[in-house]
């Protein structure tokens, strides 16, 4: 079994690159009993979504806010 | 400009947003004299169409992403900048995180973060954000930001800043596991006790 030091590591990697077939399987295997590097996974993905959303909802919706805005 | 009430006030957020913006830049470009343009090219560009931005908020985040692109623009062309040293103390740099087994330290296990989605709006989250990521070691926090915010891939990363792949995914996984960490401790643990 893996350790979480490199379950975190995997994960961390996850996000740069696709993981082998065997990366993938020992990550699933240590996440299916490990509910710290579960959480760990979960906010890796929470915080790339909250940062690219900052950036593209302003992007996206200037023209709306400031109509709402006026109101 | 007499008959605008809003003028010294106005002046002072620009300052404000030209510093925050300034420490930005730094970080992904030492080289001071580029960073300063990046910022004033934004600002400017900015600026000249600020009459349609009514909410200061929205004015900001919009002056980031055209701050953003500039420093895409700088980081994708001839510019280099060596990280020294990047992974010096790569050994026991994760000794605070993990037992010698490898596995998670009491007290800084993960733990359930619950709802975020109300996070992107909400400025003191991103407040406590911003300082979790000044906390980061600099060259952390500076492969996490080309990553991150200025969506960089790997490689243009490790051409900018002549870094292994294997050491820039080392850096990030230190970058990660720290960032997680503060916001835990600064945010998450402080919003379950109200």
């Amino acid at each position: 079994m893996m350790s979480c030091e490199e379950a975190t590591r995997l994960m961390s990697e996850q996000q740069e690159r696709p993981l082998k077939l065997r990366e993938k399987a020992g990550l699933t295997m240590h996440t299916a009993i490990c509910s710290g590097c579960r959480e760990f996974g979960r906010q890796m993905h929470t915080l790339r979504d909250l940062i690219r959303r900052d950036y593209s909802a302003t992007n996206d919706s200037d023209s709306e806010l400031s109509d709402s805005d006026k109101k | 400009m007499d008959d605008l009430p809003v003028t010294d006030a106005l002046t002072d957020d620009i300052d404000d947003l030209r510093r925050d913006m300034l420490a930005f830049a730094r970080l992904q470009i030492s080289d001071e004299h580029l960073a300063e343009d990046a910022v004033q090219e934004a600002l400017e560009g900015a600026l000249r169409n600020a009459s349609s931005f009514s909410r200061k908020a929205t004015l900001k985040t919009w002056v980031f992403s055209i701050l953003r692109f500039k420093i895409a623009d700088i980081l994708r062309g001839r510019y280099r900048e060596p990280v020294r040293e990047a992974c010096k103390d790569c050994a026991g740099d994760t000794d605070s995180y993990f037992d010698d087994s490898g596995h998670w330290q009491a007290g800084v296990t993960p733990r359930a973060w619950g709802r975020t989605d109300h996070l992107v709006a909400d400025r003191q989250f991103w407040r406590v954000f911003d300082a979790c990521l000044e906390a980061l070691p600099p060259e952390q926090a500076r492969v996490f930001m080309m990553r991150e915010f200025i969506e960089l891939d790997s490689r243009e990363i490790c051409e900018a800043l002549e870094l292994s792949t294997s050491n820039l995914h080392v850096l990030l996984h230190r970058a990660r596991l720290r960032l997680r960490e503060c916001l835990s401790a600064s945010w998450f643990n402080e919003e379950s006790e109200r």
